[in-house]
């Protein structure tokens, strides 16, 4: 056994585990307040990537000019489909609901293969590329800026929610909508709320997956292990979110060094299949959720 | 205990604006599609009295509240609070004017604790924005964790549930939960408290104690309640004015003695015939209580 590599390989199954928890979260966020199960959420990470891609190289501004831009559209867009697409929704079955957002992915990949084509593109390069070492072990510096970002973020948000009254009215509204709303708080809102935030926090995700992976209309796959971490750890769990992230991260990363690249999907599967078996509602989520 | 000797904060309006009713609903209407949920309801309760509304199942009882507490729109009519209208206004603002509610099957945060609950109660009522949530160690915080704690201390210790103010709400007995409900509208510093069947699958013995909380708020913190009640003893009991709905119109209202004589409503409840049976059933129930 070299424990140098396999130091090397978890350290980066980690790193791609901080992108899982932050993309995640953003799911969490939207189930937790509105619960709708929202399977466009690796689409409109994918959207995040293209948009910075067309503000970086398109439009040649600067990076954190871009950056802020795509935060901003991706904030406007989540606004827009709660309200036009998802508010409407309100009250119908939850699984009209989820078929919305399907359809809603499938428009976000063709409309992407419209503007940018189907080829994969390369991100400008924004971040550090000297390779960086943790003891002996040799870490992407990209990877490990993207876990930093992911890290802090994520920090931030758990922050948010304790203590800003947002937070908390997104706790009472995910708790009985009814009750928020009879105790003055504007439910409505919270769903907006909460589709912005997750919308700008899949796009700093797409930003940061693209920068290390590059970007392209299929990398909506990203979603379907994020929704894998997301059951395992709780539909509506962020602590889920964040300890199933990081797991599943270290699991593709193991697997995919010992056994091969196309056993990962194998390793994650078969663990959300454990998982539900043992605890329905993931490790950490609520009991009388909606079992998927 | 003797903690709240002190003057109470929220007394009686002045006795010049009594003569206007906490709340004066004026020919409202509500349809759904073709159904009349309700057809040019009109009544007002006093400020300070209890105001019971009671009729059969489906006679649009708590349509009415939702349409009180902004939950529905009415399709015509109008509801003034207090001399004002609040026609124009979501349910999340007809809340911070003091319109405070519980709900018919119990509507707690479930998975929080019963003092989180209490307290979700004040959210209508703090300012805070985000910035000074940033903001908010120091003087701030203390001002308001003890302005909370008074309020707190006072409503828990009201309605006797201090032994229970840790724990989750979801472990509670239904008539805990009930109280508990009680409590977090309380929080909300009610002028007017909206009660969708207080004391609905309740013993004996918890009607009784939930009868003599209202009984309270009403007296000690001078707040007009309106409910809806099914347990005809109760109602007789501790309504200062009674209003019947059937097929969402108002059949009957007036002082409970006036009511409960009432060939119509006695009708209304039971269809035609054994009225005598209901008759002794309503003044046994009130026999019951003046006896306790």
């Amino acid at each position: 056994m070299d424990w140098l590599f396999l130091a090397e390989v978890s350290l980066a199954g980690i790193g791609a585990g901080g992108l899982y928890a932050l993309t995640g979260l953003a799911f969490v966020l939207i189930y937790k307040a509105t619960r709708v199960v929202n399977l466009a959420i690796g689409e409109i990470l994918m959207l995040g990537g293209y948009v910075f891609f067309g503000f970086a190289a398109g439009l040649a501004l600067p990076t954190w000019l871009a950056i802020l831009l795509t935060l901003a559209v991706a904030g406007l867009f989540g606004g827009v489909v709660e309200r036009l697409l998802i508010r409407p929704m309100l009250g119908e079955s939850p699984i009209s609901v989820f078929m919305l957002t399907i359809g809603l992915g499938s428009i976000l990949v063709g409309v992407v293969e419209l503007l940018w084509g189907a080829n994969p593109l390369q991100l400008p390069d924004y971040m550090p590329n000297t390779p960086l070492f943790i003891g002996e072990a040799y870490v992407s510096a990209k990877v490990a800026t993207a876990f930093a970002v992911a890290a802090v973020t994520v920090v931030a948000f758990l922050l948010l929610f304790r203590f800003w009254r947002g937070g908390v009215a997104l706790r009472a509204t995910a708790g009985d909508q009814a009750a928020a709303y009879s105790m003055g708080i504007d439910v409505p809102r919270v769903f907006s709320l909460a589709w912005v935030i997750a919308c700008i926090t899949a796009a700093a995700s797409g930003m940061l997956v693209g920068a290390i992976g590059g970007i392209s209309p299929t990398m909506g796959v990203f979603g379907l292990s994020v929704l894998v971490v997301v059951i395992v750890g709780g539909l509506d769990s962020v602590l889920g979110a964040m300890v199933a992230g990081l797991f599943i991260g270290l699991l593709e990363a193991l697997t995919g060094a010992f056994l091969g690249g196309e056993f990962k999907m194998l390793a994650t599967f078969t663990l959300l299949v454990a998982v539900l078996v043992v605890r329905p509602y993931g490790l950490f989520g609520t009991h009388e959720i909606e079992r998927l | 205990m003797a903690s709240n000797v002190s003057p109470l904060p929220k007394a009686g309006p002045p006795a010049s604006a009594a003569a206007v009713p906490a709340l004066a609903v004026q020919d409202v209407a509500l349809y759904f599609g073709g159904l009349r949920a309700l057809d040019g309801v009109t009544f007002s309760a006093a400020q300070g009295s209890v105001t019971s509304v009671i009729g059969p199942n489906g006679a649009g009882k708590t349509s009415l509240f939702n349409t009180i507490s902004g939950f529905y729109k009415a399709n015509t009519g109008s509801i003034r609070f207090f001399g004002d209208s609040v026609d124009r206004l979501h349910a999340p603002d007809r809340a911070k004017l003091g319109m405070a509610r519980t709900f018919q099957n119990i509507a707690l945060f479930r998975g929080m604790t019963v003092l989180d609950n209490i307290k979700l109660g004040r959210h209508a009522h703090m300012e805070t924005s985000l910035l000074d949530a940033l903001w908010y160690f120091g003087r701030a915080r203390r001002e308001e964790m003890e302005l909370r704690r008074e309020i707190e201390e006072r409503i828990i210790d009201f309605l006797e549930i201090d032994h229970i103010r840790n724990a989750p709400v979801a472990a509670l007995s239904y008539g805990l939960q009930k109280r508990v409900e009680l409590a977090r509208a309380l929080a909300m510093k009610p002028r007017i408290l909206m009660l969708d069947e207080p004391v609905a699958g309740m013993n004996r013995e918890e009607t009784e104690d939930m009868a003599r909380f209202i009984l309270d708020v009403k007296e000690e913190w001078g707040v007009t309640i309106l409910m809806v009640e099914h347990d005809m003893g109760m109602v007789m009991d501790i309504s200062d004015h009674v209003v019947v709905l059937n097929f969402g119109q108002v059949i009957a209202q007036g002082e409970p003695r006036e009511i409960s004589n009432n060939p119509e409503v006695i009708a209304a409840y039971l269809g035609s015939g054994d009225v005598g049976d209901l008759r002794a059933r309503v003044q046994q129930g009130r026999g019951r209580r003046e006896v306790a």
